[in-house]
């Protein structure tokens, strides 16, 4: 079977600097995979260029979402990328501060909304079957979240941990099949991030997804990945299980050797 | 602060004050008699003023600073809770609407006419308000759309003959075409870029108006624009301002009305999310530049039938009355009011219309009046005289979502 995100050779130039050079990685449905490497290795970078937030400067981003065919993501806009199922959160979160909680996943149900200008002013039963079942849904997912306690609070008054978990529910809300996920745990304390462990194989196992993660906290990537990929300066240097992870030399020495415990 | 600490503050800037203002408030030269005399009774009352002045904007500060800091929750504004209060809701909408149906016949025509305008500026407020509050994008042009509203009128009506009442629906659709028009090239620019280009378009506009004397008949203007019929009945003079008036009234509510529905649809919310963060807007699969397009004409909508109001009651335009100061006077009204919030810019557009033709001591210091206040409410109340409030949604547990209403939250 195709894997489900398939990324060969991407290359990423900001003027001289290669932040990606020679990039592969595939992931397979079902997987939790992880991308691990120093700061400044081109994680993000790498995020960026699959969701159409950089283009790319060389190599090809493709997709095979579930019952459907492969197609290339090289090069379209953000919006689209989040149309055909990859929905993604950022590692400085960039929450919608002027809205609610619950608005904040609302904004997640707008691709999938029809209603348009004409509809919104003269609110036809259609529009308001749509409205009511847009917050519907989205309570829903905040309440699978565990973010329900908040719904009407403006995003920027949660405390941190839910702030993360509340990116993660507006990336839901888009119904995506690849979900990527940028230091999700990064600032969380130990309870907030074992939380966030059962979240993400939760997601996994009852919602569908295909999951990569960004990660810095070996604990929670050595436990949760299936599959590891290691960049260090832009090129991709060893992947494989965390078992063969932790004993690639490589590996070793350009992270695990300097920073192994760098939460 | 110790109050020790906060005299000193206070006359440290009087002091300074008193300094600043010496060459221009104490001297005083005589170049005829060659003399120069000293006015020292006006160093005391700049001391004086000064030192008031000074303490009062630090109380307030401190008040401010203080409310900040002891809960997060700040208080709804005070008109919201009256609106959301069932027991109030009504008697307060029912007294508002009777002093408004009251208003042309108890007060003579010169104040109908004002608050024709201000009411104009509701309308206009309201429409830069989904481009600027909602939106976020500066857009200091916003007066070209007001102009091309008036000249409509005027000039569909000077060629063809065209009634108040057609051209008013048809302004609104080429008030839209030219928002998408002007919009299109410049959506690309963001933030300071987007208000210069903004600015330079609204300025093209009046300057095209001026020059091309064949189209617009040039800085002498268009003179004997028909005001509205009723069903081919003209008014005389003083009734026809009382119709105008409930004309502006039934737009303002149709705008209030349709402004509202889009806030809290899946449109207004994109424009929100743009405002708030355009990454993470896309990110969650809305269109940037369609979103931003839909936002400049639907605000240009309203500022075109704006325009044809204000032709229809003056019976007279040239370009002088769209110059870059209207469009920052559009600006004041919404940044003071508050910027999202409709309430606000209401209030807004009423204060800052109304204020200077009553005062007319302050007319002439109008832009001065507007800046200083921009100042102050920028300091002690950031969104806005009053602010915006976000849609609430009551649950009960993991049921149907309730009947909806306003309450509160914090903006930041
Ligand atoms: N927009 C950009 N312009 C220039 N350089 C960039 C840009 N984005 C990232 N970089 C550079 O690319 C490299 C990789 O950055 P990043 O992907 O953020 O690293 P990571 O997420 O692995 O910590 C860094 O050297 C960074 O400075
Ligand atoms: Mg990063």
């Amino acid at each position: 079977m195709e894997p489900i995100l398939n990324v060969k050779n991407l290359t990423m130039k900001f003027g001289g600097l290669k932040a990606l050079d020679d990039v592969s990685i595939a992931i397979e449905k079902g997987q939790i995979a992880a991308l691990i490497g120093p700061n400044g290795a081109g994680k993000t970078t790498f995020f960026n260029c699959i969701t159409g937030i950089y283009d790319p400067t060389g190599g090809e981003v493709q997709i095979t979402p579930p019952g459907k065919n492969t197609q290339s993501l090289k090069g379209l806009k953000p919006n689209y990328v989040t149309e055909r199922g990859v929905a993604r959160t950022f590692q400085n979160i960039r929450l919608f501060h002027g809205m609610t909680v619950l608005e904040n996943v609302m904004i997640g149900r707008h691709c999938r909304l029809s209603s348009g200008i004409i509809k919104a002013m003269l609110k036809p039963p259609s529009q308001r079957e749509e409205e009511k079942k847009a917050v519907y849904d989205s309570y829903e997912i905040l309440e699978k979240i565990g973010l329900d306690k908040y719904v009407n609070e403006m995003a920027v008054n949660l405390p941190y941990g839910a702030q993360r978990r509340l990116e993660i529910a507006r990336a839901l809300a888009t119904e995506p099949f690849l979900l990527l996920l940028d230091e999700p745990a990064a600032g969380m304390n130990p309870q907030e991030t074992k939380e966030l462990d059962d979240l993400i194989l939760w997601l996994r196992d009852n919602e569908n997804l295909t999951i990569l993660l960004i990660e810095h906290d070996m604990k929670l990537v050595m436990s949760l990945s299936d599959w590891i990929h290691v960049v260090d300066y832009g090129k991709k240097i060893a992947e494989g299980t965390p078992k063969e992870i932790k004993a690639n030399p490589d590996v070793i020495k350009a992270y695990l050797g300097e920073e192994s415990d760098d939460a | 602060m110790p109050i020790k600490e906060q005299l000193k503050q206070s006359l440290i800037f009087a002091f300074w004050f008193m300094i600043l203002t010496f060459p221009i408030m104490v001297i005083k030269v005589n170049t005829i008699h060659n003399t120069i005399v000293f006015r020292w009774a006006n160093l005391l009352w700049v001391g004086v003023l000064s030192f008031f002045a000074s303490w009062l904007w630090n109380y307030f500060l401190r008040r401010t600073e203080a409310r900040k800091k002891s809960d997060v929750d700040e208080d709804v504004p005070l008109i919201h809770q009256l609106l959301q209060n069932n027991r109030f809701r009504r008697p307060f909408l029912g007294l508002l609407a009777a002093f408004f149906i009251a208003y042309p016949f108890v007060f003579p025509m010169y104040h109908t006419s004002i608050m024709i305008s201000a009411l104009v500026y509701v309308m206009l407020g309201l429409g830069l308000n989904i481009v600027v509050g909602l939106a976020g994008l500066l857009d200091l042009g916003y007066v070209a759309f007001y102009a091309v509203g008036a000249y409509a009128y005027a000039l569909l009506n000077l060629h063809f003959g065209l009634s108040f009442w057609m051209v008013l629906p048809l302004s609104a659709l080429l008030g839209t075409m030219f928002g998408i028009l002007l919009g299109y090239p410049v959506l690309r620019l963001r933030g300071d870029y987007l208000a210069i280009v903004t600015l330079g378009f609204g300025e093209i506009i009046r300057i095209v108006l001026e020059n091309w004397d064949e189209f617009s008949n040039g800085p002498r203007g268009i003179s004997d624009i028909p005001a509205p019929t009723f069903f081919g009945h003209q008014f005389n003079q003083d009734n026809t301002m009382i119709y105008i008036y409930f004309i502006v009234i039934a737009l303002v509510l149709m705008t209030i009305f349709f402004v509202n529905r889009l806030e809290n649809s899946k449109i207004g919310r994109a424009w929100i999310a743009l405002r708030d963060d355009e990454i993470a807007c896309q990110a969650m699969g809305i269109d940037k530049f369609k979103t931003k397009l839909t936002a400049f004409a639907l605000g240009a909508t309203w500022a075109a039938m704006g325009g044809v109001i204000f032709a229809a009651k003056t019976s007279y335009i040239n370009p002088m009355s769209f110059t870059i100061w209207e469009s920052i006077t559009i600006l004041c009204v919404v940044v003071i009011g508050g910027m999202g919030s409709a309430v606000g810019v209401i209030a807004g557009a009423l204060v800052l219309i109304l204020l200077p033709e009553y005062l007319r001591a302050v007319a002439e210091y109008r832009m001065l009046v507007f800046g200083a206040l921009q100042v102050i409410v920028m300091v002690f109340k950031p969104d806005g005289l009053i602010k915006s409030v976000r849609k609430v949604y009551t649950f009960k547990t993991s049921q149907e979502p309730q009947q909806e209403k306003i309450a509160h939250g914090t903006h930041t």
